[in-house]
């Protein structure tokens, strides 16, 4: 039998706001427990929650930015359940009319193909406190200072159909949600996070098969072994006969497997009723139209502007705007390299990215700046230095010893380009040399390209690297066949 | 409409009430009769109607995104029965 997956997301988006979505206690993380839990937090009797205008305008931000219809009117509920770290009994969520409708994202797969994906709603809600079971002699400690967070769910039709597609889907809202500035979507800090809807049916078939729904994945890489491990669960469940139950599933990373959370951790008939302490919110047209103007140049924007302004391929392109930092600091260097772009790219996307990926800093924190990079790459292209010395270049700007052209004059590096000393190298090398020059003689064409390289190599010794390489190359060349 | 006994156990186990065994018939009565009356507002045409999510006829209004709240951990900690190096302690709840 052919199976078909089908998968849709609920995305949980921590939105960057300084204080809670209904109190005015601080969202910063990492305070010491219990310091930014104030009285509506801990739901003490008599308080109200005070809806935050921050949170309505970076909800609509993302709205906008997927084409979604923007509700005018929405309101708030209480989803019911209990729970230590949920005081109040109740989430305040929203069920009917949330604050985002029906919208579209086109996602882009390693094959290069596009494919839009729908989403259902994306809907605001409180985010719980934690609950932390060691460290307290057999009870449980919380900490609420998480609870009020504001959170925007986003909730995908079941439009994608395997790990791949889901994990794609993912990093388009991660890289959408940082471009639009709602959310720093650190996922070690929990602030982006999701679960994932499941199910297996034959190819074909138009109905959905049963879905198992797995919690808490909170990495790119958890999504995907997550997804490819639930498939072949249901698809081993279904080819024995047997049918999926319905159910929430939790992802264990160290063992590679979902497992069934126990029935009482399943909290599923939340009892949701519209919120009486809070009011329906009216957004009107011009308010939606104002917050319309304050959206940032949008990935899939930059990415055809790059494109086409610089002349880089899609690959290209879509590594360099990968996230809004890393598009301006591209940006940046191309500008301080006269219009490099390529080299300019070619640098960020090779040595700067390794570099980063090895001290584990993000682009923001680069110790070479763009300005650094564009003015080495000036002096790569106007031929003062080589590609190779500018290696060297990288790594002493790397550490802190200055620009590109100081350490140019400091240490000497300035390429050899004096053709005549260059022609006396070639020619000391030729000389000193006979068994190879005659080696190179009897090869054929294609052999010799690989055989210039023992000369190409004596010379650059002879001037640490510096002699100009399209010139060495040419020489030698020119004087080898001749011979 | 009329509830059975279990689902009057199962609405008491959710909201996390302890029932006494006598008065769950009394329940079954009570809730029952405000499910017929729902059934009977269920019968009204409300097509022309705008649905109403709250009483008065205002709209909510918001605040700007500002800390205001100020560090009273101790104060609520005061009354909290078990607190521990910050934290608020409860039973241990089994993960």
């Amino acid at each position: 039998m052919q199976w078909e997956t089908v998968i849709g997301l609920e995305i949980h988006v921590q939105l960057s706001t300084r204080s809670k979505i209904f109190s005015a206690a601080a969202t910063a993380y990492g305070a010491e427990a219990n310091r930014q839990a104030c009285a509506v937090d801990l739901g003490l009797p008599g308080v109200l929650p005070v809806i935050n205008a921050g949170v309505i305008k970076k909800a609509v931000k993302f709205g906008l930015a997927v084409n979604a219809e923007i509700a005018e009117h929405f309101v708030f509920a209480r989803k019911n359940y209990f729970y230590p770290d949920l005081p109040k009994g109740y989430q305040i969520s929203q069920l009917e009319l949330p604050i985002v409708g029906y919208g579209q994202i086109a996602i882009r797969l390693d094959d290069g193909s596009n494919r839009i994906i729908g989403i259902t709603r994306a809907h605001l809600e409180e985010d719980a406190g934690k609950s932390l079971h060691e460290d307290f002699h057999n009870m449980t400690g919380i900490d609420l200072n998480r609870a009020g967070t504001p959170l925007l769910e986003i909730v995908s039709e079941p439009d994608l159909r395997n790990a791949q597609e889901a994990v794609a889907y993912m990093k388009k809202i991660h890289t959408l949600v940082r471009y639009l500035g709602i959310s720093d979507g650190n996922m070690q800090e929990g602030s982006f996070r999701c679960d994932a809807n499941i199910s297996i049916r034959a190819k074909g078939d138009t109905k959905l098969g049963t879905r198992a729904e797995i919690k808490n994945l909170n990495s790119f890489r958890f999504v995907e072994q997550a997804i490819l491990h639930e498939i072949d669960r249901q698809i081993d469940i279904l080819e024995s006969g047997n049918k999926v139950v319905q159910e929430t599933r939790l992802y264990d990373p160290d063992k590679n497997e979902t497992r069934a959370m126990r029935s009482k951790e399943e909290a599923n008939d939340y009892r949701y009723f519209p919120d009486p302490d809070l009011l329906p919110v009216e957004l009107s047209r011009d308010d939606i139209e104002s917050i319309r103007t304050e959206l940032p140049e949008l990935p899939d924007a930059k990415r055809q502007r790059f494109i086409k302004a610089f002349n880089l391929s899609e690959y290209d392109s879509s590594n360099l705007t990968i996230s809004r930092e890393l598009a301006d600091y591209f940006e940046a260097t191309v500008q301080a390299s006269g219009g490099e772009a390529k080299l300019s790219a070619n640098w960020i996307m090779g040595d700067l990215s390794a570099a980063l990926n090895k001290e584990n800093k993000d682009i923001t924190k680069s110790p070479v700046t763009a300005n650094a990079l564009g003015g080495m790459i000036k002096r790569i292209k106007d031929n003062t230095i080589s590609g190779k010395i500018a290696k060297q270049i990288f790594e002493d700007m790397w550490n802190g010893e200055g620009d590109a052209d100081t350490i140019i004059e400091v240490r000497g590096l300035k390429q050899v380009s004096d053709s005549g000393l260059i022609e006396k190298l070639v020619d000391e090398v030729i000389a000193a040399n006979p068994d190879q020059v005659e080696q190179f003689r009897s090869s054929p064409g294609e052999k010799q390209g690989k055989l210039i390289g023992f000369f190409v190599g004596q010379i650059m010794k002879k001037t640490q690297g510096k002699a100009n390489p399209q010139q060495v190359n040419a020489l030698l060349n020119k004087k080898l066949t001749a011979g | 409409m009329s509830l059975e006994k279990t689902e009057i156990e199962k609405i008491a186990w959710l909201a996390r009430l302890a029932l006494d065994e006598d008065d769950i018939p009394g329940y079954a009565r009570d809730l029952s009769n405000i499910l017929g009356l729902v059934e009977q507002m269920n019968t009204i045409k409300t097509n022309d109607i705008e649905p109403l999510a709250h009483p008065m006829e205002i709209k909510a209004r918001l605040r700007p995104d500002e800390v205001t709240e100020t560090d009273q951990r101790e104060k609520f900690q005061n009354i909290a029965p078990h607190v521990d190096n910050g934290h608020y302690l409860v039973p241990r709840v089994i993960e």
